[in-house]
C-alpha cells in the first residue's frame, strides 16, 4: 500500500507528526520499531517547565496532543516561577510513564487516515535527490510522497557504563544500525551526540524522613487550552529533595577514570545543560553540594527517579555514590544509569519548514536533529507534520517568527546557528519572551491552528469569544471612570487618592491594584473568566514592557522582510570575509534578518550582502 | 540608497572655513530650503552662490554654496556644499539644521561608499573602500575609543562583565527556579549595583565633556549684577589676548561676544542679556536671562562686588550656580571687603581687579586647573564618532532611569532583566563586542544546574 506521509519513528516528535498529518487528512504510516515504546518517556518523567511548559502550550494552541496528553496522565502538576513575573512562568507536570503512552497509544489507533506498523527502516528509497519512500530491515519498500524521521536516540546508539559500550537504544532496545550511515551516503552530514540518565531506585527503600517533601500545587489546572482537570488536588504525588555531600564527591573523584566520559571512552557531544554528577563534581569542585530531586515515575509501579544523578560510572561505583547519599543509605536499584550516544545530522543543512536540503521531502524533527528534550521533539514533530503536508499540498510552508513562538525560536536556532550540543530549549534563547507567555500561547497561535485545520470550529469559537470578552474588558476599563468622590473607595483598597479622575484601565496600573479587587468592589462587573481577567491585567500592568519589547520586534522585521532569494550565488558577492562566505552558503538564509544570526557573519559582510541584494533590484 | 545625507567634511578644531557636504536626490531641495539667496533649485551645476542659512527666520551663517547635479559629482549623486564661516559652534548648528530638515547624518564612509556602489570608482579600488566601509564597525570604534580619555573601553568592559554576572544569574533563577541553592538576585542586589554602574556611566561622560570643549570650545557665562564689572572683566581678557571678536548679532542662538584661545581651546564668551545690556533694564530682567544660559554653559563666572555686601540677587545667582562648574570672581579687591565670605563655603572663589587686570593670570590657571586643560591632547580626536558613542552611553543611563521606574512600580526583576540586557548590548555595541552565545556560555559556567 503507498502512504502520502511515512513517519519513522514513535517517540514524542513521531506521535505528533503522525497526527498532524493524519488530520490534515494526509494518508500516513507511523513506522515504529516496538509499538509497546510509543510515546515513551526514557529519561524524567516530567513534562514542561520553564520555556518548555510554554513549548507545550504553544503546541496545544497549534492543535497538537501533548499538552492534552500530559493533561491525562498527572501525577502532580505546579506553575514555577509564581513569584516572578508572567513572563517567566511556566506549567510543570510529573506525568506518569504508563499513562502517557498508553493514552498516546489510544488517541494514535483512534485517528483516521493513520496507520501504525512495527518494522525497522534501513534506508531510503530516493530518485532524483527527491526521497520517494523507505526500505525495510526485511528488504521490503514502502512508497510515499514525503517521510519524515523522527529516531529519538536510536541511530547507531550506543549505551555506556563505565569503560563498556553496548549497542543500543535507551533501555537496551533494539538500535537501528544501518539509517544513519545510507543517510550519510547520500551526503547528509552525520555528527555524534551523546546524553544520559540518572538510575531508578526502589521507592520502599528510600527512607523519606529524612527528605525534604515537594508537592504540587493546590490550585487545578490544565496545560491544554481545551482541557478540563481531570485530577485530583489531594491525589498528587509529591516529589522529594535530597543532596550529595563531600562523602559521595570523594568517592567520584576517586573513580574518575572508570566513569565513560572521564576515562575517555565517549565520543559525542554531550548538553551543558544537563552535566553528569561526575562533571559537576569536576567543573564546580568548590561547591560543597549538589541538589538532587526524587521524582516517581508511575503511579503503577514503584521507580523512582534520581534527578541530578546522571552518571556513566560503573555499576558497583554507582551503587556506592547512590548509598552515600542522605536518605538513599539503603536504596535498591531497578535500573542504573547510563550514557548513550547516537548519530543525529547538523540541523544547519535543514530548512526551516524542517526539510532537509540534499534530499527534498524529507524531513526531521526531534532528537535526530540535535536537540534534547520530550518538549522540543513534540514541537518539531507537530511542525515537521504540518510542513511535510503543506508540502503535498503545495502550500508555502510554515514557518513562526522568533516573535511569535517558542517554537519560532527553536526552529531559527537550530537552522541558523545549528547545535553542536544537545539543544534544549531555555527562557534565555527567547529575546522577546515578554510576548512569549504562557498564558497568551492561545492569542499567539490559534488562528494559524484554525487556518492549518488542526483547531477545530468548535474550540475556535470559544477562542473567539475569549478575545471578544478580553476587548471588552478592556475598553470597560478605559471608558470607565473613578472620580475624586469615590476616594474613600481608594482608602479601602490600601491605594493613594485621586485629584482628579482617572480611568480604571489608569488605576490598574499601580501595583497594588488588581482587576479582582476592583470586581469585589463592585466598580466592575464579575462576569469575566479568570483567563480573561489575567490577559487584561497584564496587557495592562506591563504596558510599558511589552511596548518596548514590540518595538525590538519591529527593529528585527525590517531587516526580516529582505527577503535573499534561494538562487543567490554567494561567489558573486564582492568583499564577504571567507568565513561569512561558507557560513552564509551552508545556511542559507531566507532573509537579511536571519543572515545576522549566523555567527562567524559579521556586520561589514551583512553590509556588502544588503548592497548585493540592493543592486540586484 | 534613496535618502539623502549630510556630514562636516573639513577637520573639526579651529578652523576659518568648514564645509558641509549634503548628497542625495534631494540634496539641493533640502538646503534650498534652508538657504536664504537664489532658488538653488534654479542655477547651473558647478555653480557658486552668496547667501544665509537661515533658520526660524534667524540667519545662523553666511555662507557659499556650490552646487553641482547628478550624474557628475563625486557620488554621482545631487551634491551640495555649504561653506561655513561662523566657528564651530555655526557648522554644526548648520548641520542640525540640515538634519530637521530630512537629511541623514552620514556615516564614516558614507560619501565615498556611495560613490562605489554607483560607479564612480573603479572596483580596483574596493580595498580602499572597504577599509571606510569597516570604518563604521571596527575603525570607527577603535578611533572612538581613543577619543575617551581614561582608559573607557577597560571601565566599559568591566561594567558589562558584571553586568552579565547579574544577568545570567536572574536567567539561572527563571530556567531553575528550584535550585535552593543557587543564589536568588534580589531588588536590593540590583539598586547597589546599579547605582555604581550609574556612576561609571556618568564618569565617562564627564570625561567626554572635557575632550569635547576642545573642538567646541568652553562655553562661558559670565553673570552678575549690574556694575559688578562683567564687562570690564571681558574687555580684559579680549584685550590682552589675540582675541577673536566674532560680533555678528543675530547669526547664532547663543552670541559669542567674544573669544579667546588658551593653546588651541577656545574660550567662547556667551552673550547674556545682563552683559549687553547693563543700565537701560531693569536688574531682575537682566538677571533672569543670565539664568537661561547658565544652564548651556560649561563654566560659570560669577562677579560679586568686594565693596558691596551680598544682595539677594548676589544669593540667588550664587544659589543657581552651585552645581556647575564655576568660579567666583571678588572684583574691586582694592576696595575695603564688605562681602560675608561664609556664604561663599564650598566655591571656587578669585579675587581680582578688573580696572587694573589684576587677578586674571589667577583666574586663567584655575580654569586650566578646572578644565585639565594642559592634560587634554588635541590628537586622535574625532568628533562624530565619539558623539555617536556618547550618544548610546547616555542612552544606558535613560534605561537606568527606567529601571529605577520600574523598580518603584513592582515590576518583576525578570522584567528588568530585558533592559540590562539592553544596556549590555549597547555597551557592546560600542566597544565593538557581538553578542555571540556569551550569556549561555557564562550561565553554565557559573551555575550548576540540569539533570
Amino acid at each position: 500500500m503507498n502512504y502520502e506521509v511515512i513517519v519513522v519513528g514513535g517517540g514524542h516528535a513521531g506521535c505528533e507528526a503522525s497526527l498532524a498529518a493524519s488530520r490534515m487528512k494526509h494518508s500516513t504510516l507511523l513506522i515504529t520499531g516496538n509499538i509497546n515504546n510509543i510515546a515513551d518517556m526514557p529519561c524524567n518523567p516530567s513534562i514542561g517547565g520553564p520555556a518548555k511548559g510554554i513549548l507545550v502550550r504553544e503546541i496545544d494552541a497549534l492543535g497538537g496532543e501533548m499538552g492534552i496528553n500530559t493533561d491525562k496522565s498527572l501525577l502532580q502538576l505546579k506553575m514555577l516561577n509564581t513569584k516572578k513575573g508572567p513572563a517567566v512562568q511556566a506549567l510543570r507536570a510529573q506525568a506518569d510513564k504508563i499513562t502517557y503512552p498508553k493514552e498516546m497509544l489510544t488517541t494514535l489507533n483512534k485517528q483516521e487516515n493513520l496507520w501504525i506498523k512495527e518494522a525497522f527502516v534501513d534506508d531510503l528509497i530516493v530518485a532524483n535527490n527527491k526521497v520517494i519512500g523507505v526500505i525495510l530491515e526485511n528488504g521490503e519498500k514502502i512508497y510515499s510522497k514525503v517521510v519524515i524521521l523522527t529516531t529519538g536516540t536510536y541511530l547507531k546508539a550506543d549505551i555506556l557504563v563505565g569503560d563498556k559500550r553496548t549497542p543500543g537504544g535507551p533501555h537496551g532496545e533494539k538500535e537501528s544500525k544501518n539509517l544513519s550511515n545510507n543517510l550519510r551516503k547520500y551526503g547528509i552530514t552525520i555528527q555524534r551526540l551523546k546524553t544520559g540518565t540518572p538510575p531508578r531506585l526502589l521507592k520502599s527503600s528510600i527512607d523519606y524522613s529524612k527528605l525534604t517533601r515537594e508537592d504540587g500545587d493546590s490550585v487545578l489546572r490544565s496545560f491544554s487550552y481545551d482541557f478540563s482537570p481531570i485530577y485530583q488536588l489531594d491525589e498528587q504525588i509529591p516529589c522529594y529533595l535530597t543532596y550529595t555531600n563531600q562523602y559521595t564527591h570523594e568517592i567520584i573523584t576517586d573513580n574518575l577514570k572508570k566513569s565513560s566520559m572521564y576515562g575517555g571512552y565517549v565520543h559525542g557531544i554531550g548538553p551543558r545543560y544537563c552535566p553528569s554528577i561526575e562533571d559537576k563534581v569536576v567543573r564546580f569542585a568548590d561547591k560543597e553540594r549538589h541538589q538532587l530531586f526524587l521524582e516517581p515515575e508511575s503511579r503503577y509501579y514503584d521507580d523512582i527517579y534520581l534527578q541530578g544523578f546522571s552518571t556513566s560510572m560503573p555499576h558497583d561505583v554507582q551503587e556506592k555514590m547512590v548509598h552515600s547519599l542522605v536518605g538513599l543509605e539503603k536504596a535498591v536499584f531497578l535500573k542504573y544509569a547510563y550514557a548513550i550516544e547516537y548519530d543525529a545530522i547538523d540541523p544547519l543543512e535543514m530548512k526551516k519548514n524542517l526539510e532537509n536540503k540534499i534530499l527534498e521531502n524529507l524531513f526531521t524533527a526531534g532528537q535526530i536533529n540535535g536537540t534534547s528534550g520530550y518538549e522540543e521533539a513534540a514541537g518539531q514533530g507537530l511542525l515537521a507534520g504540518i510542513n511535510a503536508s503543506l508540502k503535498i499540498e503545495n502550500k508555502p510552508p510554515f514557518i513562526l517568527g522568533r516573535n511569535e513562538a517558542y517554537l519560532g525560536v527553536l526552529i531559527d536556532d537550530l537552522t541558523t546557528r545549528g547545535t553542536k550540543e544537545p539543544y534544549r530549549m531555555l527562557t534565555s534563547r527567547a529575546e522577546y519572551r515578554l510576548l512569549l507567555r504562557h498564558d497568551n500561547a492561545d492569542i499567539r497561535l490559534r488562528e494559524y491552528g484554525h487556518q492549518l485545520g488542526l483547531i477545530n470550529d468548535e474550540k475556535y469559537h470559544k477562542f473567539k469569544e475569549k478575545l471578544k470578552k478580553i476587548d471588552e474588558l478592556k475598553n470597560y476599563l478605559c471608558t470607565t471612570k473613578i472620580v475624586t468622590s469615590e476616594n474613600n473607595l481608594l482608602n479601602q483598597l490600601n491605594t493613594s487618592r485621586i485629584m482628579n479622575g482617572i480611568s480604571l484601565y489608569e488605576l490598574i496600573k499601580r501595583p497594588e491594584i488588581t482587576i479582582n479587587q476592583l470586581i469585589e468592589v463592585g466598580k466592575v462587573p464579575n462576569i469575566y473568566s479568570d483567563e480573561v481577567i489575567e490577559q487584561v491585567e497584564i496587557s495592562i500592568k506591563y504596558e510599558g514592557y511589552i511596548r518596548k519589547e514590540e518595538k525590538e520586534v519591529e527593529k528585527m522585521q525590517a531587516m526580516e522582510n529582505i527577503k535573499i532569494p534561494n538562487d543567490i550565488n554567494y561567489d558573486l558577492v564582492i568583499n564577504l570575509a571567507s568565513e561569512a562566505r561558507d557560513k552564509l552558503k551552508k545556511v542559507m538564509p531566507l532573509t537579511l534578518g536571519q543572515a545576522t544570526r549566523i555567527s562567524g557573519v559579521n556586520p561589514s559582510d551583512i553590509t556588502m550582502l544588503s548592497i548585493y541584494l540592493k543592486k540586484g533590484k | 540608497m534613496q535618502d539623502t545625507i549630510c556630514a562636516i567634511s573639513t577637520a573639526l578644531g579651529v578652523s576659518a572655513i568648514s564645509i558641509v557636504r549634503v548628497s542625495g536626490n534631494d540634496a539641493i531641495k533640502i538646503v534650498n530650503k534652508v538657504f536664504f539667496g537664489k532658488n538653488l533649485e534654479n542655477v547651473k551645476s558647478h555653480t557658486i552662490h552668496y547667501g544665509y542659512i537661515v533658520y526660524n527666520n534667524e540667519k545662523i551663517d553666511e555662507v557659499l554654496v556650490s552646487v553641482m547635479k547628478a550624474p557628475r559629482t563625486f557620488t554621482k549623486e545631487n551634491i551640495v556644499e555649504i561653506n561655513c564661516h561662523g566657528g564651530i559652534a555655526t557648522t554644526k548648528k548648520v548641520l542640525e539644521i540640515l538634519l530637521c530638515n530630512g537629511c541623514r547624518l552620514a556615516e564614516a564612509g558614507e560619501f565615498t561608499k556611495r560613490a562605489f556602489l554607483n560607479g564612480r570608482i573603479d572596483l580596483t579600488e574596493a580595498d580602499a573602500i572597504m577599509d571606510l566601509i569597516n570604518s563604521k564597525t571596527e575603525a570607527a570604534r577603535k578611533m572612538a575609543m581613543k577619543g575617551l580619555e581614561g582608559n573607557a573601553k577597560k571601565l566599559i568592559s568591566s561594567l558589562r562583565k558584571d553586568l552579565i554576572n547579574i544577568i545570567s544569574n536572574i536567567e539561572v533563577n527563571i530556567d531553575y527556579p528550584e535550585y535552593n541553592d543557587i543564589y536568588e538576585v534580589t531588588v536590593q542586589d540590583l539598586k547597589s549595583k546599579l547605582s555604581i554602574f550609574r556612576n561609571s556611566l556618568v564618569k565617562i561622560i564627564s570625561e567626554y565633556e572635557n575632550t569635547r570643549i576642545i573642538s567646541e570650545g568652553i562655553k562661558t557665562v559670565i553673570v552678575g549684577r549690574p556694575n559688578v564689572g562683567k564687562s570690564s572683566l571681558l574687555n580684559r581678557f579680549l584685550d590682552t589676548d589675540k582675541a577673536i571678536v566674532t560680533d555678528i548679532p543675530g547669526t547664532t542662538r547663543d552670541i559669542v561676544e567674544g573669544s579667546i584661545s588658551f593653546n588651541g581651546i577656545l574660550l567662547d564668551f556667551i552673550d547674556t542679556a545682563g552683559i549687553r545690556e547693563t543700565n537701560d533694564l531693569v536688574e531682575k530682567i537682566g538677571v533672569e536671562k543670565s539664568f537661561e544660559k547658565i544652564d548651556e554653559a560649561d563654566l560659570v563666572l560669577v562677579i560679586l562686588n568686594n565693596n558691596e555686601e551680598l544682595t539677594e540677587v548676589d544669593l540667588d545667582i550664587l544659589d543657581k550656580t552651585k552645581d556647575k562648574t564655576s568660579i567666583v570672581v571678588i572684583n574691586k579687591d582694592d576696595l575695603n571687603s564688605r562681602i560675608d565670605i561664609s556664604k561663599l563655603q564650598n566655591r571656587d572663589v578669585i579675587y581680582a581687579n578688573t580696572l587694573l587686570s589684576s587677578g586674571l593670570d589667577d583666574l586663567k590657571n584655575r580654569i586650566t586647573k578646572l578644565f585639565n586643560l594642559d592634560q587634554i591632547k588635541k590628537q586622535d580626536y574625532n568628533y562624530i564618532t565619539n558623539a555617536r558613542e556618547i550618544a548610546k552611553i547616555k542612552e544606558c543611563l535613560k534605561i537606568l532611569d527606567d529601571i529605577d521606574m520600574s523598580l518603584l512600580n513592582d515590576i518583576p526583576l525578570d522584567m528588568l532583566e530585558i533592559d540590562l540586557r539592553n544596556i549590555w548590548n549597547i555597551l557592546g555595541e560600542i566597544i565593538g563586542e557581538k553578542y555571540s552565545d556569551e550569556l549561555l556560555d557564562e550561565l553554565f559556567s557559573k551555575f550548576c544546574v540540569g539533570k
